[in-house]
């Protein structure tokens, strides 16, 4: 008994193990007297996408360039792959940073096939894997431009396809929809579902929340050079839960209603979109109150028309968290 | 992995790809050699105008000493009063009018005019002024009484041949010539290092405001990034040099070709032909050849490409630094002073204190001090400087390189990613420490 006991714990610590590609432990940096991050720890599961969000200024860059090796960390260490972080773990990350550019006299061609070389590729191999990628994209014909020719958008996603095009265990993209257009966005964004799906590993650094709640699936939260909040989203959204439901009630007397409900729960006026003149609200349950007790409550008095749980969305929580930090 | 040569085919072929490279390099020597032909042309047609110079000399002594030659008709005037004369040299377009009134031979030298229309040129006041004083030192000398022919015969040459305790001969011919071989050394480093130093600080901007620096540098070390940069741009640098001097020596062998009449007869050739035939230069021309023969032209030529190598990359990564440091061209001035100080400093040491003395202090100090050893040194070196201070030299260069280069790569390393206001001295040091 307890020697299969031992033995299940084992595994389970082998493929916690195993299951994260990297993590970076108790990393800190400071830029003169100015403290970029604070003993950062996160650990990016493999095959996830993974959030890595905050403010402007928070840490998020500094900690993405440690990872990329650009920057060394002052204390603290980076595994990767069960591996601590060594020079030629290059080769298996790719980096879309924020600040990204193209050599802009160069020929589209010759550029794509020096960056992917860098990367440790070699020549007829890159050349393989670029004629694939500018065929998938329809971008072949631009082979032989020079870059000054090409529009914004059009040298966006040739940077994309360089951070790709060596296959890399872990992608990074910084703000990677900042100065896309909408249709390129939602291309790239296609393309890195595809990518996690086929078994990369993404950390996605951005403040814009619309397209956290889209993509990732654990998130990490870093404010004034601390990690504040990390975990899967789902985790996360669950424990920042009200037990707050938005309902719409047909009733003759809306004020009448209104208050008969007051009297027993928090309420507060909601908007939404409906067919019927219904009264529309927000009601907040006590922790034991369940949504079977409201219902109960609530068909006793009208005829419920919509009822939808309030499910935090991660703006809510990132604006939430960054407040209750402050206070 | 090692990207070094990747990165240096790539900085040299951007390089020598460039439209404003290619042209510069194959356009330099045209212009050069036709501007050249130019001046050389502007020369010749200054030398053709003839000037018509009027002489009134009521003293009559003097008239003789003006001899109309190729350059200067002398006309002189005589039995007419200032006056007249001056209203007659205006009307017909003289250039001028040289007046030497009647006084005795002691006053006459303070009382000398030349009248024109508008200010003479200084050559012609000094032809006259010489002319005049060698005419009126014979009269003064036959006055009392010499004999002029004596005179004439006493006027000795002397040349001191010079022979170290080794037994080397040199002359002073010599020591121009060893002058102009370090000197041109000297001035080859100067030049390459502003001309393709430069290049470098531009192509590090470049890469700071396309802004694919981080990509790059989240592949390779931003050190590897800075040596290939520097090693490509070199590499380009040589290709331009040697296509300018082989482009060069081609023109010139062609130009003279079909000038080559003309060319024969320019004044140094005149020269060099008036040498040949005279006894007495052509020793001095063999002893040319025997100072040339002479020469360490070995070592020369090895401390040549060492101290050409390590001068140029000590400054060449300084502006690699100073490019990181900025965003963009017009920001890098506050740090260019700082560089061009020690390099022109070591010019003005190798011109004036080289020739004077190539092995007095100021010139062997120098010639240790990293920052101006190399344009220093190889201005001494064709005068003989002993191995084991060229070793010295070299080591204390090296040691200086990997300092700098140190220093530099972490300049580089912050200053890349560094974006917006132009920092300051401090902050460039608190760069040092990140």
């Amino acid at each position: 008994m307890s020697v299969t006991f031992h033995i299940l714990v084992r595994l389970t610590i082998k493929t916690n193990y195993m299951s994260t590609l990297l993590e970076t432990k108790e990393v800190s940096k400071y830029f003169g007297d100015f403290q970029a991050l604070d003993s950062v720890s996160i650990q990016v599961p493999k095959h996830s996408i993974f959030g890595l969000l905050g403010p402007n200024g928070a840490g998020k860059t500094t900690l993405i360039r440690i990872i990329n090796q650009i920057t060394m960390p002052d204390t603290g260490s980076v595994v990767l792959d069960g591996e601590p972080l060594q020079a030629h773990h290059v080769q298996y990350i790719g980096y879309l940073p924020e600040e990204r550019g193209l050599y802009k006299s160069m020929k589209v061609g010759e550029q794509a096939l020096y960056l992917a070389q860098l990367k440790g590729l070699s020549y007829s191999d890159a050349k393989k894997r670029l004629k694939y990628w500018f065929d998938k994209l329809e971008i072949g014909h631009w082979w032989d431009k020079k870059v000054e020719e090409l529009s914004k958008g059009m040298a966006q996603k040739i940077q994309f396809v360089v951070t790709v095009l060596h296959q890399p265990k872990l992608l990074i993209f910084d703000e990677p929809f900042s100065g896309f257009d909408p249709i390129n966005a939602n291309l790239i964004k296609d393309e890195i579902l595809q990518l996690r799906d086929e078994g990369a590993t993404v950390i996605f650094s951005t403040h814009r929340m619309e397209s956290v709640e889209e993509l990732c699936d654990h998130i990490a939260l870093i404010h004034e050079s601390k990690k504040i909040l990390d975990g899967k989203l789902i985790d996360i959204k669950r424990n920042y839960k009200t037990n707050s439901f938005e309902v719409g009630l047909l009733t003759h007397d809306k004020k009448a209603l209104q208050q008969t409900i007051e009297a027993k729960f928090k309420v507060a006026p909601a908007e939404f979109k409906s067919l019927h003149d219904d009264l529309k609200l927000n009601i907040s349950l006590e922790s034991e109150g369940t949504s079977n007790d409201l219902l109960a409550f609530l068909t006793a008095q009208s005829q419920v028309v919509h009822f939808k749980e309030l499910i935090p969305n991660a703006n809510d929580i990132f604006i939430q968290t960054i407040q209750n930090n402050h206070s | 992995m090692n990207h070094l040569p990747l990165i240096i085919k790539r900085e040299y072929l951007t390089k020598v790809r460039n439209k404003a490279f290619v042209l510069m390099t194959f356009l330099t020597p045209f212009v050069m050699i036709g501007l050249a032909l130019f001046v050389g042309y502007l020369s010749s047609v200054n030398n053709d105008t003839v000037r018509n110079l009027y002489v009134l000399d009521e003293t009559e002594f003097l008239s003789e000493s003006f001899k109309t030659n190729d350059q200067t008709i002398y006309t002189h005037l005589s039995d007419l009063d200032l006056e007249t004369a001056k209203t007659l040299a205006n009307q017909e377009g003289a250039y001028g009018l040289l007046h030497i009134p009647k006084v005795s031979l002691e006053t006459v030298s303070k009382s000398i005019r030349f009248y024109s229309e508008e200010s003479p040129s200084l050559s012609v006041i000094s032809s006259l002024e010489s002319k005049i004083e060698t005419k009126l030192s014979e009269l003064k000398l036959q006055n009392i009484g010499v004999d002029l022919d004596l005179i004439k015969a006493s006027k000795t040459s002397v040349e001191i041949n010079q022979e170290s305790f080794e037994g080397v001969k040199t002359s002073k011919v010599g020591s121009v010539m060893k002058l102009i071989f370090g000197g041109t050394a000297g001035y080859l480093l100067f030049m390459f290092i502003i001309i393709y130093g430069n290049m470098i600080m531009r192509s590090v901007i470049e890469e700071k405001t396309s802004r694919i620096i981080e990509v790059i540098i989240s592949s390779v070390k931003p050190i590897q990034l800075m040596l290939g940069k520097i090693i490509g741009t070199s590499l380009a640098g040589i290709t331009q040099v040697a296509i300018w001097i082989i482009l060069g020596f081609v023109l010139l062998f062609t130009t003279s070709a079909i000038f080559g009449v003309e060319l024969s007869q320019t004044p140094q050739q005149e020269l060099l032909n008036e040498a040949l035939s005279n006894p007495e230069s052509t020793d001095k021309i063999q002893m040319l050849i025997y100072e040339f023969n002479s020469l360490p032209i070995v070592n020369l030529m090895l401390a040549f490409i060492l101290f050409f190598i390590g001068g140029y990359l000590l400054y060449s990564s300084l502006y690699a630094a100073i490019g990181a440091a900025v965003d963009n061209e017009t920001d890098t001035q506050q740090f260019m002073i700082p560089i061009l100080i020690p390099l022109i400093l070591a010019i003005y040491v190798g011109v004036f204190t080289v020739i004077e003395d190539p092995h007095g202090t100021i010139s062997t100090v120098f010639s240790f001090i990293p920052f101006t050893s190399p344009v220093v040194m190889l201005m001494r070196i064709p005068f003989g400087v002993p191995i084991w201070q060229q070793v010295v030299s070299f080591l204390i260069l090296i040691a200086t390189f990997i300092v700098t280069v140190w220093f530099a790569a972490k300049i580089y390393r912050v200053g890349i990613l560094m974006y917006g206001k132009k920092p300051t001295y401090k902050e460039l040091f608190k760069w040092l420490k990140y």
